[in-house]
């Protein structure tokens, strides 16, 4: 179950399983570290959702709605919303027919298969493009990997940890400069860190970072 | 609806941008009654831009709210005349902004003068190789200024805006560690050059070892706490990050609200009205003269601003449109090929070599602005082009720009885009690359241009301007070209892998790019082929100046805003001195 504070507020609890189990194969757990899943992009999506951008509240929604050329960008009369809500039902769909199973339970390998023919446009979806629906897809999932832990995923900034990326950054960088070649390896802070005093500020009011003794595996 | 008239001014400014802000301040301080309308919102930096708020790379780069609310007005576009133009919905290639401060409030900070070449293109193509290296269809063009013209307000917007750098050329000397092939500069720079990385010392070194001369990019996120003419200070840039599409937190990013606004709206003579959108300026019966300009407010109500001189001074897209709708100067035919109103329209070509290191880790999030080592052995006329079959070029960077985890996480060539493997090379890759970038100049072309879209309209019912674009083989060309160059530097760098994607196919208008869109109302000593005259002074009607990226007629492969910048300075000292001395056509 996830922590309390993260209940969806817009995807079922059938989506909710299928993207769980896709992202997950976009970024799986491993030695490495937490994967998609775990990091909760899946709630993290379902926040997308709700937001202005979910209903694409920012971007252009008039008609006419011609296909247009891919250098012309996305047309679709659908917002983010409707994509999802449609494509998933609609990859379901073919599962059931393709494997007897939804998504969720199929073998990991038959699971990339189904993801590859969205990728690739093979697998035709009956009222989405499903070019589309999966660029959606890695790029909300991307997003929430590594997008500020606020917003939902992120957790226990477990994007961050694998790339070594600091978040927020310390006032310190300038004196770095000529450090060639010396890996700059904190602990993470993101922006709830500072303002839950969970790191101590400098009086420029940007986190003493705290640096790791530990050089690890990965970007790190 | 009948509009409210309001009181006369003695002028108004039609955005509030680096131009606006310029022309503004420049005019109330030579005592004029300046009203300056924006369509965008008020930003107080001190809460609006705070920190830890704009570390936020979701927000700013994706969803930022000082960018251009589509949903209210986008433009339409397509490759070429065949294709029906179809709306940008969604941001994408450019981010043009929406707010005080205009797009600069979210700006790289790139401060490169163009080369004194870029002003003559034409004359000096056909001088050096002959008329027939410019293609039929290309409609390149002197700028009707000259290099020395403009030097005296490079020099004073690099001082208003705290550029940091180190001068190549000063007066004609060519100066150890500056950019050799740089125009003549009347004075250093007002800030010190920011210490290069790794990465930009590998490049340097790189470069030197093949005989080129590597230089510090000149960048206006202050390289150290600076004040400026207007007595305005500006706080030193740490390197942080997350800067190109966001607002700065330090202060550090000059822009309208860090280096003109705080000066300009203390004096009583200047008025900001921000959230008016105008749509239209208003002519008299024999459309020789503005009286004024008329503007929607934020609830839609509808007023007349009446002014003696209106300048506008918004973005690119909406100096253009609102030259069309207002009717003034004759919109651009590319069938006839007659007209100026929306003729040249241009961009800025590209092109990456991207090198991955197996054994050396660069800490790319640390970086900020126009930080780069860059050469310019390849931009402009600057190598000889005897025997190639285009011309024009592209100066090389190696950019730290501070390389956000959503936008910026590189993997080495034939990796998968998800899975394991990804993720296994993103993990080790995403501090072991940097790229060779390109930043290469765009021709104009008879075929791409400007105009008002017969289709789709804006939420006040207005038609949205259509942007008709594609490359032209010259640039191709060029880019394939330079980003070979790019890859011997690339190996002279060892790197265990590399990719390298030149500009090539069509233009595409999803991937981000640069908000460097330009012309459309250019610039030039010829009516038949320019909007205004070297003066930004409409040709058509002569109380009415439009500046900004629009003026070029094509576009330098070094970054516009120096150029704008320098650009708004000039139009407002021509005003000041000249027009306002003697009010009617300049030239």
């Amino acid at each position: 179950m996830p922590p309390e504070s993260q209940t969806c507020q817009y995807l079922t609890q059938p989506e909710i399983r299928f993207l769980d189990a896709a992202v997950e194969r976009l970024i799986p757990a491993d030695d490495l570290g937490p994967g998609a899943k775990d990091a909760g992009v899946t709630y993290f999506i379902d926040q997308q959702l709700v937001s202005v951008w979910g209903s694409h509240g920012r971007n252009y929604r008039a008609g006419p709605w011609p296909e247009g050329t891919p250098q012309q960008g996305f047309q679709s009369r659908l917002t983010p919303r409707e994509i999802y809500r449609a494509a998933i039902r609609e990859v379901n769909v073919h599962c059931l027919k393709q494997y007897q199973k939804a998504f969720e339970f199929l073998a990991p390998g038959e699971q990339d298969e189904v993801l590859k023919g969205l990728e690739s446009g093979a697998i035709e979806l009956a009222s989405v493009s499903s070019k589309l629906f999966f660029k959606l897809l890695l790029r909300n999932t991307m997003e929430g990997f590594f997008a500020d832990p606020m917003y939902g995923g992120n957790r226990d900034k477990a994007g961050w940890k694998l790339i070594g990326f600091p978040g927020v950054p310390a006032s310190n960088y300038n004196d770095l400069i000529d450090e060639h070649n010396v890996p700059y390896r904190v602990e993470p802070v993101s922006i709830l860190d500072v303002l839950h005093e969970r790191v101590k500020l400098d009086s420029q009011g940007l986190p003493k970072h705290v640096r790791l003794k530990d050089e690890g595996r990965n970007g790190r | 609806m009948t509009a409210t008239k309001l009181k006369p001014v003695d002028a108004v400014v039609v955005g509030t941008g680096i131009v606006g802000s310029i022309l503004a301040k420049e005019l109330a301080d030579a005592g004029l009654k300046v009203v300056a309308l924006e369509r965008g919102r008020v930003i107080d930096p001190q809460h609006d831009f705070a920190s830890p708020y704009t570390y936020d790379e979701l927000k700013y780069d994706r969803h930022s709210d000082i960018f251009q609310d589509l949903s209210r007005e986008t433009i339409t576009f397509r490759n070429n005349p065949r294709e029906m133009a179809l709306p940008m919905r969604e941001m994408g290639s450019f981010k043009p902004g929406e707010a005080v401060g205009g797009t600069s409030l979210h700006w790289g900070t790139h401060a490169r003068r163009f080369l004194p070449w870029d002003f003559e293109t034409r004359s000096r193509v056909t001088e050096r190789y002959g008329k027939s290296r410019i293609p039929n269809d290309c409609t390149t063009q002197d700028w009707g200024i000259s290099y020395e013209e403009l030097e005296p307000y490079y020099d004073q917007f690099e001082h208003l805006y705290g550029v940091g750098g180190k001068a190549g050329n000063l007066n004609g000397e060519i100066q150890p560690g500056g950019n050799p092939f740089e125009g003549p500069r009347s004075r250093e720079y007002p800030n010190p050059p920011s210490p290069m990385t790794y990465a930009g010392t590998m490049f340097a070194n790189a470069c030197r070892e093949l005989g080129y001369h590597p230089h510090v990019n000149p960048v206006a996120a202050q390289t150290q706490a600076y004040t400026n003419p207007y007595k305005l200070v500006l706080g030193q840039c740490i390197r942080g990050g997350f800067c190109s599409s966001h607002a700065c937190s330090m202060g550090a990013k000059a822009n309208p609200l860090t280096t003109v606004m705080p000066a300009l709206i203390k004096q009583s003579n200047f008025e900001l009205r921000p959230l008016s959108n105008v749509i239209k300026v208003n002519l008299d019966s024999d459309g020789k003269r503005a009286t004024g300009v008329t503007y929607l407010d934020a609830a839609g109500r509808e007023f007349e601003q009446p002014a003696e001189l209106v300048i506008l001074a918004a973005y690119t897209f909406n100096n253009v449109r609102l030259m069309l709708l207002s009717g003034i100067g004759e919109p651009y035919d590319p069938a006839k090929h007659r007209g100026v109103v929306g003729r040249n329209y241009s961009y800025q070509s590209a092109g990456r070599v991207t090198c991955f290191f197996d054994e050396k880790v660069f800490n790319p999030f640390m970086g900020g602005g126009a930080r780069a080592t860059s050469i310019d052995e390849f931009n402009g006329d600057n190598f000889d082009h005897s025997g190639l079959d285009f011309f024009g070029g592209a100066y090389l960077s190696v950019a730290s720009g501070g390389a956000m985890p959503i936008r910026s996480i590189h993997v080495p060539p034939g990796t998968p885009r998800w899975g394991a493997e990804w993720k296994r090379a993103a993990a080790h890759y995403y501090q072991r690359n940097f790229t060779v970038r390109l930043h290469g100049a765009c021709q104009s072309y008879r075929q791409n241009y400007l105009d008002l879209d017969p289709n789709y309209r804006d939420a006040n019912g207005l038609p949205l301007l259509r942007m008709t674009f594609d490359w032209g083989d010259n640039e191709r060309k060029a880019s394939a070209w330079i980003t070979k160059k790019a890859e011997e530097i690339a190996k002279a760098m060892n790197p265990s892998r590399m990719s390298a994607e030149p500009t090539a196919g069509h233009y595409d208008i999803v991937p981000y790019q640069s908000t460097h869109n330009v012309g459309g109302a250019a610039m030039g000593a010829d009516p038949a082929t320019s909007a205004v005259n070297k003066y930004l002074q409409s040709w058509d009607v002569s109380n009415v100046f439009v500046i900004g990226g629009c003026n070029f007629p094509q576009n330098s492969a070094n970054p516009p805003t120096g150029t704008i910048g320098a650009l708004a300075c000039w139009a407002a000292d021509s005003i000041r001195d000249l027009y306002l001395e003697r009010p009617g056509p300049m030239a």
